[in-house]
């Protein structure tokens, strides 16, 4: 019946038992006695954590592959000491789809509802990305009318546009406040209706083809953007005024999975991710493509790299694009859309049905693919988590050889396990929320 | 610019650098596998402090079958490069073996397991070179040549039997 | 067809399940986007019933497979699939998850039903949320009119093939996991 308090000395940790009796104890009928082995302890002391050796042992959990967290299907094997992660497994590959090896035995244009389903929320992102890749192995770049590169700038924008507000939205769900998400989402749909109108689809476009886009604007593409522009900008001020001065909101992101600018560009970050920590490296400001040099944007970026300067940023660079599309909608002048050159985009209809070369030309293209030299290229463009890149090879037939994506989501996410480990399980949710992973770009 | 990065690389490392050549606005060095680890450190410390990206290609019918490919940036002055590293596989013998550049660049980690995982590629000292898009139970590299492409290996499948 | 021989009892709880189904939305891919849109304001899945999605399987009575499943996620898809308490329903939401859609390979399962019964399958790449509301409607007809698979096997009914649970196969030997140190 001693009591261990008054015994030990008041270094060291002190032994507490409570709870229920051991089986020994049980059995010899010694768990009357626990009962009396209160403790008390003496006036004033107060009882710091560290003083108490409580009989712990790790616990392995397993976050996934089904998981309430919206944005993309992973498992993420933790081994946690009470709420805190010890260890983590981060094991991805659960929408493996087998892109690559698909591209190899597609032809040219049929890699493109492909690429859709890479990123798949911005998914015309993705089909600009692998035509300029194309169109640079071509060597056709500069003969791209000016037209279809502006539609192209307008519509990739548009993509980043809905990338942001699916992001902020669902990582505002998972962190509670779902009011925000159906905000978020609502803004989409106005989004998606106009998509939907140009290109046929709401989600899986393939609009863009090699050598331009496939058609032209609709009529009053332009008013109607505009509008739906000022109806997403209020849905933004109502979602920032709801969180960013939110005192859960803000204990719940700020400070939380932290990261330095030299680990990030270790670590091969880009995007939103990278720009949070402080690096301005912006594929569209250091290597203008299409037509990026002629529009006036700012590019936003971070302080700390914790988890709401990347959804600060992410925010803010839906304001940027909006800018962008405002600019492009004024400069944008009438013309074709699709490159001229039988040999690359296919013939207009009215010749494939009334004249033979305009047949013979459209069944070699389908049924061939479009014949590009042998070689290879790397070409890289800002998708909506970062340097998205296609490494091309062609062996000079209509399919690609090796069609590789650098896909920036498989690399933001290798960092995850360094970001959480020591944090708790309830800073795994923001933190996996605004890496932004899309299951589809990260497997492939 | 990369011109300049590339004569001085040559200059460097003239008995590691096999050939270089410069197509479509890239510029590209293909390195021996043996001296890979010094040339990559020469190049990071050059200014290449970002590793873009890391795959293969596997070019059947050809001598080095494989071909590593890295990509590099330069942040601070925003040139790129690409270096290539033939990787033999004999006929029905051991894995190609490169060595791992992790411990130059974090990020290699994982782009190293995808290589492994789709092509066969063994890396010398990665901390832990195991399949990553694909289930450990996976026999084959599905990105190579001669795999189908729909030569399934189903973990789980449920019995039909007609009545 | 079998004569669908249902007492008022099982009428009445078939009118309370359907119209109070908690869905599991096993999302995956692409799909995942137009169920959050389904799930939004504008096509909301509320007015149906099905607006509560309940994040696990002992919670939940409809699987809602959303988007591709890969050979790996297979036996986790299973597993949930097991875990449910019944009665249960299935809905394969989207085209890659009723047949494989286009990707027709080595990592793809074609079709969520070579590993669980399906009740409704919705294609589409993805589905519009119309056709989601459509798939849903479909699955309280087949919930009143007692044709599910849980319903039809309860019965004892056999129609084309014997239902089994699933069995790993030969090359599914499993290697002792482990974790690596974080450094």
């Amino acid at each position: 019946m001693a009591n261990p308090t008054h015994e030990s000395a008041a270094a060291g940790p002190r032994q507490v038992v409570f709870g229920m009796p051991t089986p020994d104890e049980i059995v010899t009928e010694r768990s009357h006695e626990l009962r009396q082995r209160l403790h008390k302890f003496p006036e004033g002391e107060a009882l710091e954590d560290d003083d108490i050796e409580l009989p712990t042992e790790p616990m392995t959990v397993n976050m996934g592959p089904s998981h309430p967290a919206m944005h993309g299907t992973v498992r993420i094997v933790l081994t946690l000491d009470g709420e805190t992660v010890k260890d983590t497994d981060v094991q991805v590959g659960y929408l493996h789809r087998c892109f690559e090896k698909e591209a190899e035995s597609a032809t040219w244009t049929q890699v493109f509802p492909y690429t859709d389903r890479l990123n798949y929320v911005s998914p015309l992102l993705n089909n600009v990305g692998f035509a300029m890749a194309v169109e640079k192995l071509l060597g056709v770049e500069k003969l791209v009318p000016e037209r279809a590169q502006y539609i192209r700038v307008i519509v990739g924008e548009i993509s980043r546009i809905t990338d942001h507000l699916t992001c902020l939205g669902a990582a505002s769900a998972e962190l509670g406040a779902l009011t925000v998400f159906f905000w978020m989402i609502k803004a989409r749909e106005w989004i998606w209706e106009l998509l939907e109108e140009l290109t046929g689809a709401r989600l899986t476009h393939s609009y863009v083809r090699i050598g331009g886009v496939q058609a032209d604007l609709t009529e009053n593409f332009s008013a109607r953007l505009l509008d739906t522009l000022k109806r997403v900008r209020e849905a933004l001020a109502d979602a920032e005024s709801a969180l960013i001065k939110n005192r859960i909101f803000r204990d719940r992101m700020d400070g939380i999975a932290t990261i330095s600018a030299e680990d990030a560009i270790a670590w091969g970050w880009t995007g939103p991710c990278l720009r949070s920590t402080g690096v301005p490296y912006d594929v569209r400001k250091d290597h203008p493509y299409l037509v990026y040099d002629r529009f006036d944007f700012d590019v936003p970026v971070g302080s700390v790299g914790d988890n709401f300067d990347r959804y600060a940023v992410r925010l803010e660079e839906i304001r940027q694009s909006m800018r962008i599309l405002e600019q492009a909608l004024q400069q944008i002048q009438p013309g074709p859309v699709l490159i001229d050159d039988p040999r690359i985009a296919l013939p207009p209809k009215r010749e494939v049905y009334n004249t033979i070369e305009g047949m013979i030309g459209h069944f070699k293209q389908i049924v061939d693919g479009i014949r590009v030299p042998p070689g290879e290229v790397y070409s890289y463009s800002e998708g909506g988590n970062g340097e998205l890149g296609f490494y091309i090879v062609s062996d000079g037939t209509g399919r690609p050889y090796r069609c590789h994506v650098r896909a920036p989501s498989f690399i933001n996410t290798q960092v995850l396990a360094k970001l959480i480990h020591g944090a708790g399980v309830a800073d795994i949710i923001p933190t996996f929320g605004m890496i932004n992973m899309i299951g589809g770009e990260c497997d492939r | 610019m990369s011109k300049v990065d590339l004569d001085k690389l040559v200059a460097q490392f003239r008995e590691a650098v096999l050939s270089t050549h410069s197509s479509h606005g890239d510029d590209t060095a293909v390195v021996s596998a043996g001296q890979l680890g010094a040339v990559m450190r020469w190049l990071k410390g050059a200014g290449f402090d970002y590793l873009v990206d890391l795959t293969a290609v596997d070019r059947l019918g050809q001598e080095p079958r494989f071909e590593v490919v890295y990509h590099l940036r330069s942040m601070s002055s925003g040139s790129r490069l690409r270096i290539k590293v033939p990787a033999h596989q004999v006929e029905d013998g051991p894995a190609p073996e490169v060595p791992s550049i992790v411990q130059i660049w974090p990020v290699a980690n994982w782009l190293e397991r995808e290589v492994w995982d789709m092509f066969g590629i063994k890396f010398t000292g990665h901390p832990d070179l195991r399949r990553i898009l694909l289930y450990e139970e996976f026999i084959g590299y599905p990105l190579r040549k001669d795999y189908p492409k729909e030569k399934r290996q189903p973990l789980i499948r449920r019995d039909y039997t007609m009545e | 067809m079998a004569e669908n021989y249902l007492t008022k009892l099982d009428d009445a709880l078939n009118w309370a399940r359907k119209y109070s189904l908690f869905t599991y939305p096993f999302a995956t891919a692409c799909c995942a986007m137009e169920f959050m849109a389904t799930m939004a304001p504008k096509h909301d899945i509320a007015r149906f019933g099905a607006e509560f999605p309940r994040f696990s399987p002992r919670q939940a009575d409809l699987l809602i497979i959303i988007g591709t499943i890969t050979e790996k996620q297979a036996p986790a898809l299973h597993r949930i699939w097991a875990q449910m308490a019944e009665p249960k329903y299935v809905m394969a939401f989207g085209v890659c998850a009723s047949t494989g859609g286009f990707y027709q390979n080595y990592g793809t399962v074609p079709g969520c039903d070579q590993i669980i019964p399906v009740d409704v399958y919705v294609p589409g790449c993805p589905p519009r949320p119309e056709q989601v509301l459509d798939g849903l409607i479909l699955v309280q007809k087949k919930i009143t009119e007692g044709t599910t698979w849980v319903q039809r096997r309860d019965r004892g009914e056999k129609h084309g093939g014997e239902w089994v649970t699933p069995r790993p196969s030969e090359n599914a030997e499993k290697k002792p996991g482990h974790l690596p140190v974080v450094s």
